[in-house]
């Protein structure tokens, strides 16, 4: 239960970390918050021949408004993002989403890019990065390339990132008026990972139709899952619970093979997206009516 | 950097600066436990799930097994060791011993550091919010029914202290 050997780097600047990984090679990892490296080096799962810990880089560490939306520092801390009163001005789904992760002790050190970068596909912050239509920034020796999530997440634990490049800055873009969101799981124990979970963004027109629906899922596939066709038949209706009824079953006829394990059948995890689909939208609904009055 | 260089480390645990070498992969719990021989916080399962080894850093709980010995360089440690107060054990260890809080004790040294944090925010938690923080410590004999009730009077007594030390304000 101890890690292997490994070299240990903790630059103070991003340039400095893309050096070291040019250098170090392709067994050197980068260590944000740990919280999923360290077990994975206490379990001798992972053996990096070197560490570079990004957490003394200040610069990686911010939130900062940026035309109606935000843009974050890829070591943003989750008790960060729960607390940040930006955060829950502009982007509250984020906040609400980064509560359901893990448990306080843990929040305090695992931060949003992190968890990005892991890819976990039963994680919550991906599934969101969807819904929000995030881009981020990857830096590299030779340079930034700018990247949406939609392309980033490539399989479980798999991700656009090439070796070399850091994650480096996510851009949220704002919501228009009149929008809510929501973000809904339903995990076994407080701070387990979820059997399923959803992340809804609705946005409402001037006469209170669906303007655009934004839905994202969690933990019912190998990445997290964008729900186009739930959205494409919640453009232009009602928001009510036939259009959340509509939406759910599009979802579900639309998952291919959710995990099936011992903490929860595919089919189980089926029913969960269908509900949680369900009250996601009208929750988020409920919020963007209130956002108006 | 050779893979078996010593890194040096100053720190700073429960209020006594220290000043260590260590190697890089050292995790903060090993550092506690093995080279400043603070056995309090116990070793669990070692990759974040049970919570024995919480500790607070810089005033937050984290996992201790979930942290370099190298990446406290520059910061204070809490551990259990750091509760008791002047020789007198901290109304939660009172409370905790009282109520019958621990069977085996294993997990207790990461339930009374969750169960502080939680009080140094909240002094008046209900039953939901201290199960909910205590949600992250895994205790195998006690059903937790007892460590919720503990925490209870703890919180308690420490408001009947501040009310105590502070009587102008209170009774205004």
């Amino acid at each position: 239960m101890k890690p292997a050997r490994f070299r240990y780097f903790a630059p103070h600047t991003i340039a400095e970390a893309t050096q070291l990984l040019d250098e170090q090679g392709e067994e050197a990892r980068l260590l944000a918050g740990g919280q999923s490296l360290l077990p994975l080096l206490n379990l001798r799962l992972a053996r990096p021949s070197a560490l570079i810990d990004l957490n003394e880089i200040q610069s990686l560490a911010f939130i900062h408004p940026q035309n109606g939306g935000l843009v974050l520092g890829a070591l943003t801390r989750d008790a960060t993002l729960e607390r940040d009163p930006l955060v829950a001005a502009r982007q509250p789904l984020l906040a609400e989403a980064a509560h359901y992760v893990g448990h306080p002790a843990i929040r305090h050190r695992s931060t949003l890019g992190g968890s990005l970068a892991h890819a976990d596909p039963a994680a919550e912050l991906p599934a969101v990065m969807l819904a929000l239509e995030a881009t981020f920034t990857l830096q590299s020796s030779n340079g930034n390339r700018t990247i949406a999530a939609a392309a980033f997440f490539t399989g479980p634990f798999q991700t656009a990132l090439q070796h070399g490049e850091v994650l480096t800055e996510i851009h949220l873009p704002g919501l228009p008026p009149r929008s809510g969101s929501a973000f809904l799981e339903f995990a076994r124990r407080e701070g387990d990972y979820a059997l399923a979970g959803v992340a809804a963004v609705i946005s409402l027109a001037e006469d209170g139709t669906i303007a655009q629906a934004r839905l994202a899922l969690c933990s019912v596939d190998p990445t997290p899952l964008r729900a186009a066709a739930a959205e494409t038949v919640l453009r232009g209706r009602h928001p009510d619970n036939v259009a959340w009824q509509a939406a759910a079953e599009a979802v579900v006829s639309d998952l291919k093979e959710p995990p099936s394990d011992i903490h929860g059948s595919a089919d189980y995890r089926r029913h969960l997206a269908g509900v949680l689909t369900r009250r996601a939208l009208a929750l988020a609904a409920q919020r963007a009516e209130r956002s108006h009055s | 950097m050779m893979d078996d260089d010593f890194i040096p480390v100053r720190l700073s645990v429960n209020g006594v600066p220290h000043r260590l070498f260590v190697e890089p992969r050292r995790t903060l719990l090993d550092m506690l436990r093995e080279d400043l021989e603070l056995t309090g916080t116990n070793a669990g399962c070692e990759h974040g799930s049970c919570g024995a080894c919480t500790v607070l850093l810089d005033g937050q709980s984290v996992r201790a097994c979930l942290l370099l010995a190298v990446q406290a360089n520059g910061h204070e440690v809490m551990t259990v060791e750091g509760l008791a107060r002047h020789g007198r054990m901290h109304p939660l260890q009172e409370a905790f011993w009282e109520k019958q809080a621990l069977q085996c004790g294993f997990c207790t040294p990461g339930m009374l550091m969750t169960a502080y944090e939680l009080l140094q925010q909240n002094p008046d938690p209900g039953e939901e919010e201290i199960r909910s923080a205590l949600s992250g410590n895994l205790c195998r004999c006690t059903g937790y029914q007892h460590i919720v009730e503990a925490i209870r009077l703890a919180a308690q007594r420490l408001r009947e202290e501040a009310e105590a030390a502070t009587p102008s304000e209170t009774t205004a």
